[in-house]
């Protein structure tokens, strides 16, 4: 570490916000790539992103009664999930004019608990700290319970990974089999709010798409196997995270003392990586 | 509620709940759901990079949206519709943080370009808002059934000679276009509700599609101005109430459908 | 030979119907173990409900199914449905979805084994799949797909392997090297094979049974006791016509049959002649 820790801007390791940071986008980046490669071929990208954006409520909701915000995030989260499940039978066109109703009425809600945080608690931040993430001022008692809710949810998907691929590739055998397909959906959903929860902690409610969908997006178009698929959105996503991180605790040395935001810097990395990943694409398809 | 500063507001969020609900109904009927969420959403940061740059933020609007039209039928080539969207959406809200960060202004104008002001209309932009109105309206009723064929059938639409793929251009360039105007009053976030709620609704009440496209542009209209007047007498933001009576209206539609 | 005194599929008065509109009505019949069975009927006559009521995910249905005696499904059956659509995307290799086909129902990880890898490849081997096996699913033509899927669905050595349209939309060659594939199965392995089909012609040398379906009834038997002018008439309850081409055969309605000259003959033009009085009636 001391060799990486000279390489760096000194001091990146010993700060403790940092230190948070790395831990809970860890977290969220793991969990989200893992989850967003199966939402990917379930086509349910824009079920992954109202989610995320419904859940912004939640935190914003914590913000005006002063809860802990990943209780707001993950409460949002979770009840957004239980809807979307029960519309979740439809044809494809009508499950996203439900979703992007109930989405636009959550941010209907988004909208007014944030007014009531602004005129009622002044709290003028939380705007920006719910819908764009709050990196570097994450509680330290967070990060224990970010790592333990993030651990629980890979052990739910490693166990489901089977069915889960099966549903996803095709229902319809995943039925004859006796997979109880509903099930395996809510679990899937409700693993999808624990990502998003987690991202929107990091990069916030609008940005943690690029958590969910960037990296598996990449790891699609280079992998042939599910598990190598699921390895690859991984690394991607803790990559991207960290150097984002790095990036943006090093800006501050560059830009004259104005530091830019991690999210850009992690979605930059995120869509870099995605872009590069496309001119190896054609080779791995026919391979 | 109707002094000389308000009337700005009531002639722009009249005019773009007009083309709201014309543009809301294709959006509807061709299952374009999350590309008229992530268009607002991903064009917000426009007019931040529009104040960096020092031009009208309405031009930085319009800008974004363009740039968000190109990348969804760009990427949309190679990827599924879902992800293409998704990426080109994280991509602009990116660089949209950072034009935000450096604007300075970042809580203040962020809030209120996500969620909507109720005097986010300057009556110097009302020139401009008009004539893309206009535009607007012209170019759909002009390509009303090129959009109508190809949104039921894309075979059926290049078997009559519609190119599939400038149609989609076409959709959503006006789709880019409505959600700059929109985006001042009603804010990046519900600009899809007003897109969505009311044309969800006209379907269930008529089986012809012109009608229906009428009166989706009524109940947005209705949304709309109740929205206005509901936010200046309880000072709650606009955008909840715009929410709230979307999906109102989206419940109803269900329940008409439900009914027959 | 417990299996020669009982049917492996036994269905009893079997009736559905969505919202009032009846899809099958009273549908019975049996196979023996090792069967090579034709659903044969038109679209829209009730294949892929009936094919659905034996697996049991239809939930309105009345009648019994039995599977080698018993009701439910127990992993006994292999299924291969309709037109499924594998995206391009998909991570997943031909070897990945076979082997799905063993555990894909299962909860927790799954841990590379030999045993497992052995028993994939015998499948691919089966189905002739080998070559193509490390190849992403969605990217196989339509008959590799379609020889993937029968892998995944034999995996687990179910006695009764159900196959909706599995001929549809596949070319000529591939048509024949499917039959030649489920032939062997049922012939040499003892499997029962149902396959459904709107077209019975590719099959013909194959079945030697045969469910026909129209309208939602059944008749069933060997080809040669239901591929009959008089059976089919009664079973679509007005006269057709059951005709033999260049060991082909057509059913046609009543009529239409005079349209083609290869079967009667070249159609005289002798409609004066026959019938002189309408001639004459006219004034």
């Amino acid at each position: 570490m001391v060799g990486a820790g000279a390489l760096l801007t000194p001091g990146f390791f010993e700060n403790g916000p940092v230190r948070a940071a790395l831990g809970v986008s860890f977290c969220a980046a793991m969990l989200s790539a893992m989850v967003g490669v199966f939402t990917i071929i379930r086509g349910q990208s824009f079920a992954g992103h109202a989610l995320a954006d419904v859940s912004s409520a939640g935190g914003a909701g914590a913000f005006l009664f002063g809860v802990n915000p990943l209780f707001g995030f993950l409460g949002l989260a979770v009840l957004g999930a239980g809807v979307l499940e029960m519309v979740g039978v439809q044809r494809a066109r009508e499950r996203d004019l439900a979703t992007g109703v109930f989405l636009g009425a959550g941010l209907g809600v988004t909208a007014l608990l944030l007014y009531f945080d602004v005129t009622m608690r002044s709290t003028s931040g939380a705007a920006i700290s719910v819908m764009f993430g709050s990196m570097f001022a994450i509680p330290p008692g967070m990060v224990k319970l970010s790592l333990g809710l993030g651990a629980g949810a890979m052990v739910v998907m490693a166990m489901i990974h089977r069915p889960l691929l099966l549903c996803a590739a095709a229902p319809e055998l995943a039925g004859v089999q006796g997979v109880n397909v509903r099930l395996i959906g809510f679990l899937h959903l409700l693993m999808l709010a624990l990502a998003v929860t987690l991202s929107a902690m990091t990069i916030g409610a609008i940005l943690s798409t690029a958590l969910l969908i960037g990296p598996a997006a990449a790891a699609l178009r280079l992998a042939r196997r599910p598990g190598r698929a699921i390895g690859l959105a991984v690394v991607i996503g803790v990559a991207a995270c960290w150097g984002g991180v790095w990036l943006a605790y090093d800006s501050y040395n560059w830009s004259g003392g104005h530091g830019w935001p991690v999210s850009f810097f992690i979605v930059t990395i995120i869509f870099t990586i995605y872009l590069a990943s496309g001119l190896r694409r054609d080779r791995t398809m026919r391979v | 509620m109707f002094s000389g500063f308000m009337l700005n507001s009531w002639a722009a969020a009249t005019m773009l709940a007009i083309v709201a609900g014309m543009v809301g109904f294709f959006v509807v009927i061709r299952g374009a759901s999350f590309a008229a969420h992530a268009l607002p959403l991903g064009t917000f940061p426009g007019a931040a990079a529009a104040g960096l740059a020092g031009v009208n933020p309405f031009w930085g609007l319009v800008g974004f949206a363009l740039l968000g039209v190109a990348g969804i039928s760009r990427l949309g080539r190679r990827q599924r519709a879902d992800v293409a969207t998704a990426l080109t959406l994280i991509t602009l809200l990116g660089v949209g943080t950072l034009c935000l960060s450096l604007s300075g202004q970042y809580a203040a104008s962020a809030y209120a370009l996500l969620f909507g002001q109720l005097l986010g209309v300057s009556r110097a932009a009302l020139l401009p808002v008009g004539g893309i109105c206009a535009g607007i309206c012209a170019l759909v009723l002009i390509f009303f059934r090129p959009l109508l064929l190809s949104a039921i059938s894309p075979e059926l639409a290049v078997a009559r000679g519609v190119h599939a793929g400038r149609v989609e251009l076409l959709f959503l360039a006006l789709l880019g276009l409505a959600t700059a105007m929109a985006l001042p009053v009603v804010g990046a976030l519900l600009v899809f509700s007003l897109l969505v709620g009311p044309p969800a609704c006209a379907r269930a009440l008529t089986t012809r599609p012109g009608v229906a496209m009428a009166l989706s542009v009524v109940i947005a209209l209705v949304v709309i101005w109740a929205a206005i007047a509901l936010s200046y007498e309880s000072d709650w933001p606009i955008g909840f109430f715009v929410g709230a009576l979307a999906a109102g209206a989206y419940g109803l539609g269900r329940a008409a459908a439900m009914m027959r | 030979m417990m299996h020669e005194a009982r049917a492996l599929l036994s269905v009893e008065d079997v009736s559905l119907a969505y919202d009032g509109r009846e899809v099958l009505r009273n549908v019975s019949f049996s196979l023996g173990q090792g069967a090579f069975c034709g659903l044969i009927g038109s679209n829209g006559s009730g294949k892929t409900s009936l094919m659905r009521s034996i697996l049991g995910l239809e939930t309105s249905q009345t009648g019994i199914v039995l599977v080698a005696g018993e009701r439910g499904l127990h992993g006994d059956v292999g299924y291969v449905p309709q037109k499924l659509q594998l995206d391009v995307d998909l991570p997943l290799r031909a070897r990945d979805m076979v082997a799905l086909g063993l555990d894909g129902h299962k909860f927790g990880l799954s841990w590379p084994r030999a045993k497992r890898r052995r028993l994939v490849d015998e499948m691919l081997a089966a189905v002739n799949a080998l070559d193509f096996a490390d190849q992403r699913v969605g990217a196989l033509s339509g008959g590799q797909q379609q020889r993937v899927l029968i892998a995944h669905a034999l995996i687990r050595r179910p006695k009764l392997l159900l196959l909706d349209e599995p001929l549809a939309n596949l070319d000529l060659r591939a048509v024949a090297e499917i039959v030649t594939l489920l032939r062997g199965l049922s012939h040499e392995h003892g499997v029962t094979v149902l396959v459904s089909a709107h077209d019975m012609n590719p099959l013909l040398g194959s079945m030697d049974r045969i469910v026909y379906l129209a309208h939602g009834k059944a008749v069933s038997g060997t080809p040669s006791e239901v591929v009959r002018t008089e059976v089919l008439s009664a079973l679509y309850g007005y006269h057709i016509d059951v005709i033999r081409v260049h060991g082909r055969v057509l059913v046609v309605a009543a009529g239409a049959a005079d349209e083609l000259p290869l079967v009667r003959g070249p159609h005289p033009d002798n409609s004066v002649d026959e019938h002189p009085e309408h001639v004459a009636a006219i004034p």
